[in-house]
């Protein structure tokens, strides 16, 4: 990494305390390059994370405000600092397991809403943190922990997920991929919405070790057989599909997306302490002795 | 460090109104500056968050319905964060989806308030009626060490007046407030009086200085917001001075934890609120908060009609319970009975304080505390009555 991006980093914390060939760290230095390409004021930029080896991403390593949170809310932390100082460039960093498995509701939710906030998820198709176990994202018939005969289950295609959930801004590459995934990260930090970016991440310790992929050489041709530019993804008969993976970025249509929800909020935090100047009367109550209420939301008996 | 004290004219006209516990509680919060709210809907505490998607509009707030209660509790901490004055409202269930969020506040002493619309019975229970089971959900439901700040308002008044004083004891001293109010407060009409001003208490902050540890012997540190360029390192880990993770350092863990729980033990007696009523010749006591206490107060002078010397206690902070106030109020009294709308909780802490037998009255059959239960309680008719 070039010196000039160094003041972006607490040097002091490195060396990372991820695993030799860990995918984690080259999605680090791409996350920092991307902050750079887009020219965000990293001090103007949250970074907020959850719970696993990816969540350790911006935190403590970045030189900005980061937030690491509890497991899987990562994106629910996110909408309310971003709606209480809509300022504030709010980008989420965690891992697969942390994003849509546990914290899965919060993903769909925040690309439903489009709210204006940069989600990147580390996927590494396993539980790296804890020890290697199944997540929704490993493949089926891959060994892990807690499927020690191989996976039963099908995972997610994460970009279709957050497709469906109205996602306006959908992107996928390896971490091998590393020149596209700085340009990809770069247009999401920047997209004027929800923009959600999958890295796919080796995890050798956990993920490698019982897969036969036990160096990130070794992930990295796998990888590059199996993940394929979408392009030539779409012009591939079903059955070379089957095996495949498309990479790239898929954006809605301009006219089909919302716009992000935090646009109309004005409410600037205090800097100094101090709260926000007191709230004005609210519009046409007079003195009647009745306060406003436009409804009476007074509806009783729910469960 | 001290909080900074700021005196606004109140949002509401000063007048008399006439309205709901949990609209009062909303008022309360405007009136506080609360000024984000995430929640998500549930019998009895929708009306609150219903008269704040209004009144945040009006006074240029933010609001949000998020996907679970998980998710608002997450929001509030991430919007305290970022220098909002947060708030949410919810009941029994939505609290227990709550509680590893608090814990975070807790930990990253991050002010917030949630208004807990206490209902009947475990699980789904009986969503529109009243119960006051949440008392040590609030105090000790997230795990290990941790203190909170707990009110509990007897009147639709108090609604309002609480709430203002959640936010800035939540404030001062960087920790998550509740108010617990019950179904029959909530949804309780009634007059409140709003008054000319409000004090309006503002975390303390020091531009520069570590946001999780101090020398101030009151042991709240400066709370920074995102976005000033303090390049804030937030997390729910163990953690020192500037925010670093230590989470193999028992020194570091010790000192954190410490000062989370000795910040507001330390100023317990300070923060702890409590009424009394004819103690002066009184045998027997009755110790009671929310609407129990209503109910409490007219068996007392029921009893004295009788002849029978009976006081009332009425804590209006349950967490902390005012110790030395109780103590004092029961030194001469023959007898001490709470009466409680659920199969007795605040009594354990009663006999704890005062180390001697106290007698419980519980009434849980998903109604208001009736006078009578506890006239027939404390007449040694009733015990166990549901
Ligand atoms: C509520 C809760 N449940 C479980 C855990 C334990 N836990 C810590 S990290 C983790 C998995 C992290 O996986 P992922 O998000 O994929 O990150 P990775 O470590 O693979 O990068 C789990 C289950 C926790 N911290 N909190
Ligand atoms: S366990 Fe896996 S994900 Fe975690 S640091 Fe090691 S290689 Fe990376
Ligand atoms: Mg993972």
């Amino acid at each position: 990494m070039s010196r000039q991006l160094y003041p972006h980093l607490r040097l002091d914390v490195f060396p990372t305390p991820y695993c030799t060939g860990c995918g984690h760290g080259i999605l680090l230095g791409a996350m920092v390059r991307a902050m750079d390409e887009a020219g965000l004021d990293w001090d103007k930029t949250l970074f907020v994370s959850g719970i696993g080896c990816a969540a350790w991403i911006p935190s403590p390593h970045f030189n900005a405000d980061t937030l690491h949170t509890t497991h899987g809310r990562p994106i629910a932390f996110a909408t309310g600092a971003r709606l209480a100082n809509p300022g504030l460039n709010v980008v989420v960093v965690s891992g697969d397991g942390d994003l849509t498995a546990i914290g899965g509701n919060h993903l769909i939710h925040a690309a439903r809403r489009n709210i204006r906030i940069t989600v990147v998820c580390a996927n590494n198709r396993v539980y790296g943190m804890t020890g290697g176990q199944v997540a929704p994202t490993t493949p089926e018939g891959c060994f892990t922990q807690t499927s020690p005969w191989g996976g039963e289950e099908p995972p997610f295609d994460l970009c279709r997920l957050v497709m469906g959930a109205g996602g306006a801004f959908v992107a996928r590459h390896t971490v091998f991929q590393v020149r596209q995934l700085i340009k990809t990260l770069t247009r999401a930090l920047t997209f004027d919405g929800f923009a959600f970016v999958e890295a796919v991440s080796p995890c050798p310790t956990h993920y490698g070790k019982l897969n036969d992929t036990p160096t990130l050489a070794d992930f990295h041709n796998q990888m590059k057989g199996q993940y394929v530019d979408r392009r030539r993804y779409d012009r591939m008969n079903p059955e070379e599909q089957a095996d495949k993976i498309p990479t790239g970025v898929w954006i809605k249509a301009a006219d089909t997306i919302t716009p992000p929800i935090d646009k109309g909020s004005s409410f600037i935090p205090p800097s100094s302490g101090l709260g926000s100047s007191s709230n004005p009367p609210s519009a046409g109550q007079g003195n009647s002795s009745n306060p406003p209420l436009r409804s009476r939301g007074g509806q009783r008996g729910g469960i | 460090m001290k909080h900074t004290v700021e005196t606004v004219p109140a949002p509401l006209p000063p007048d008399d109104y006439f309205m709901m516990g949990d609209e009062a509680s909303a008022e309360g919060a405007i009136a506080a500056g609360c000024n984000f709210f995430a929640g998500y809907p549930i019998t009895p505490s929708s009306e609150l968050m219903v008269r704040m998607v209004h009144r945040l509009k009006e006074t240029n707030g933010s609001f949000i319905q998020m996907e679970d209660e998980i998710g608002s509790i997450s929001a509030l901490i991430g919007a305290s964060w970022a220098g909002a004055r947060p708030m949410t409202t919810t009941s029994g269930p939505g609290l227990s989806l709550m509680m590893e969020g608090i814990g975070y506040a807790a930990m990253t002493e991050a002010p917030l308030v949630v208004v807990d619309i206490q209902r009947a019975g475990p699980s789904t229970g009986q969503a529109t009626r009243p119960g006051s089971g949440d008392i040590f959900q609030v105090r000790f439901g997230s795990h290990s060490d941790y203190e909170i700040i707990a009110l509990s308002p007897w009147s639709v008044q108090e609604a309002y007046d609480l709430t203002i004083d959640a936010f800035n004891l939540a404030e001062a001293y960087r920790v998550p407030t509740f108010v617990l109010a019950d179904e029959s407060i909530g949804h309780l009409r009634e007059k409140v009086t709003i008054g000319e001003t409000v004090e309006r208490w503002h975390r303390p902050t020091a531009p520069g200085m570590p946001p999780f540890d101090t020398d101030d012997e009151n042991g709240v540190p400066p709370m920074p917001a995102f976005g000033q360029g303090e390049r804030l390192l937030v997390t729910g880990s163990t953690h020192d001075a500037r925010g670093f993770r230590k989470t193999q350092d028992s020194a570091a863990h010790q000192r954190l934890v410490g000062r989370l729980v000795g910040k507001i033990r330390n100023a317990a007696e300070k923060i702890a609120r409590y009424e009394t009523y004819s103690l002066e010749d009184a045998e027997i006591l009755v110790v009671a908060y929310g609407f129990s206490a209503r109910a409490a107060l007219e068996a007392i002078s029921e009893l004295r009609r009788d002849g029978v010397k009976a006081g009332l206690f009425r804590p209006l902070t349950l967490w902390p319970f005012p110790e030395a106030g109780l103590k004092l109020a029961a030194k001469s009294v023959e007898r001490v009975f709470v009466p409680e709308m659920n199969w007795g909780q605040v009594v354990r802490e009663v006999e704890r304080i005062l180390h001697r037998d106290v007698v419980p009255i519980t009434q849980v059959d998903g109604e208001g505390m009736r006078p009578q239960s506890i006239i027939d309680g404390v007449r040694g008719r009733a015990g166990m009555n549901s």
